[in-house]
């Protein structure tokens, strides 16, 4: 290893880490109790489901593939798609501002949106 | 090119693929998506120190064709060319520049081909969203591109260039 390989890994290191650090906080900060989720398909918005009561959403489309969306504690998870990798069942539940869950087979994001963020959209309309 | 150096770029897109289909099986995903271990990319570095540019491109270009062919679908050929392109153009660069040794330009290439995946994801979603996650792709792609290029360093020292696969003056082992 040369010094520039040594002095690039260490800078990537340490950038992403305080990136990482500094988004989670400010997640945390701009999440409300009034937090939703907002499901979108190919860029368009399918739905959007308040966390703070229990549901369970099938998402299904017209190729016949699905995504079940479910609500719990306060945390929107996705428990079962057909789509072949099964990276977004795989995805921890999200909870705070901002967070998503994307299925890229299906185009499919599920994204928190935080109270805050509604407020100021409410302002501005 | 002759009949050996034929045979060693199929056994090189071979062995890619055969990588491919192992990363497939690991389970290791933790949801995010565009994250690799770049198993892959062991083979295009090795090919990129011995063979040349024009033939690891290819390497890469028929490899991504193959696994997707085989084991994707087409969306997920975008993605993965989109990656594979974007961190072959910058391991080239790297290589060129003579600033790296090779475990920085398979840092360069592991973190590249996260963060190509991400970029077309946020276009064919349209959602700015994804941009959160290139912290941890970046850390992630750091780390098996370390790995991967100390991995590659070992077997380039011992399987030489183009004139030592073709006439063999590297003792076989």
């Amino acid at each position: 290893m040369k010094k520039n390989d040594v002095i690039l890994i260490a800078s990537l290191l340490i950038i992403c880490a305080i990136s990482l650090l500094a988004i989670k906080l400010w997640q945390k900060q701009s999440t409300t109790d009034k937090s939703y989720v907002r499901v979108e398909v190919d860029g368009k918005v399918y739905g959007t489901y308040p966390l703070n009561e229990e549901r369970t959403e099938k998402i299904q489309f017209e190729n016949g593939s699905y995504n079940v969306l479910v609500i719990k504690d306060g945390k929107a998870d996705i428990t079962e798609a057909s789509c072949p990798d099964q990276i977004c069942v795989r995805h921890m539940p999200i909870h705070y501002s901002d967070e998503s869950i994307v299925c890229l087979p299906n185009k499919l994001t599920v994204t928190v949106v935080g109270g805050q963020e509604n407020e100021i959209d409410a302002t501005t309309n | 090119m002759n009949t050996k150096k034929i045979s060693y770029l199929g056994l090189l897109i071979a062995l890619a693929f055969v990588l491919s289909y192992v990363e497939a099986l690991l389970p290791i995903s933790i949801g995010i998506p565009g994250m690799k271990i770049g198993l892959a990319n062991l083979v295009v570095m090795v090919a990129l120190y011995t063979i040349g540019s024009k033939n690891a491109f290819m390497l890469s270009v028929v490899r991504v064709l193959l696994v997707s062919l085989t084991f994707g679908n087409f969306a997920m050929m975008l993605y993965s060319m989109a990656g594979a392109l974007l961190s072959f153009v910058v391991m080239f660069v790297a290589k060129r520049s003579k600033k790296f040794s090779i475990t920085g330009v398979s840092v360069l290439g592991g973190v590249f081909h996260n963060v190509g995946q991400i970029i077309v994801a946020i276009f064919v979603l349209e959602t700015s969203k994804l941009v959160y996650y290139l912290p941890v792709l970046i850390i992630v792609g750091t780390i098996t591109g370390m790995v991967i290029g100390l991995v590659a360093g070992m077997i380039i020292k011992r399987i030489g260039g183009w004139k030592d696969i073709c006439y063999g003056s590297k003792s076989s082992m």
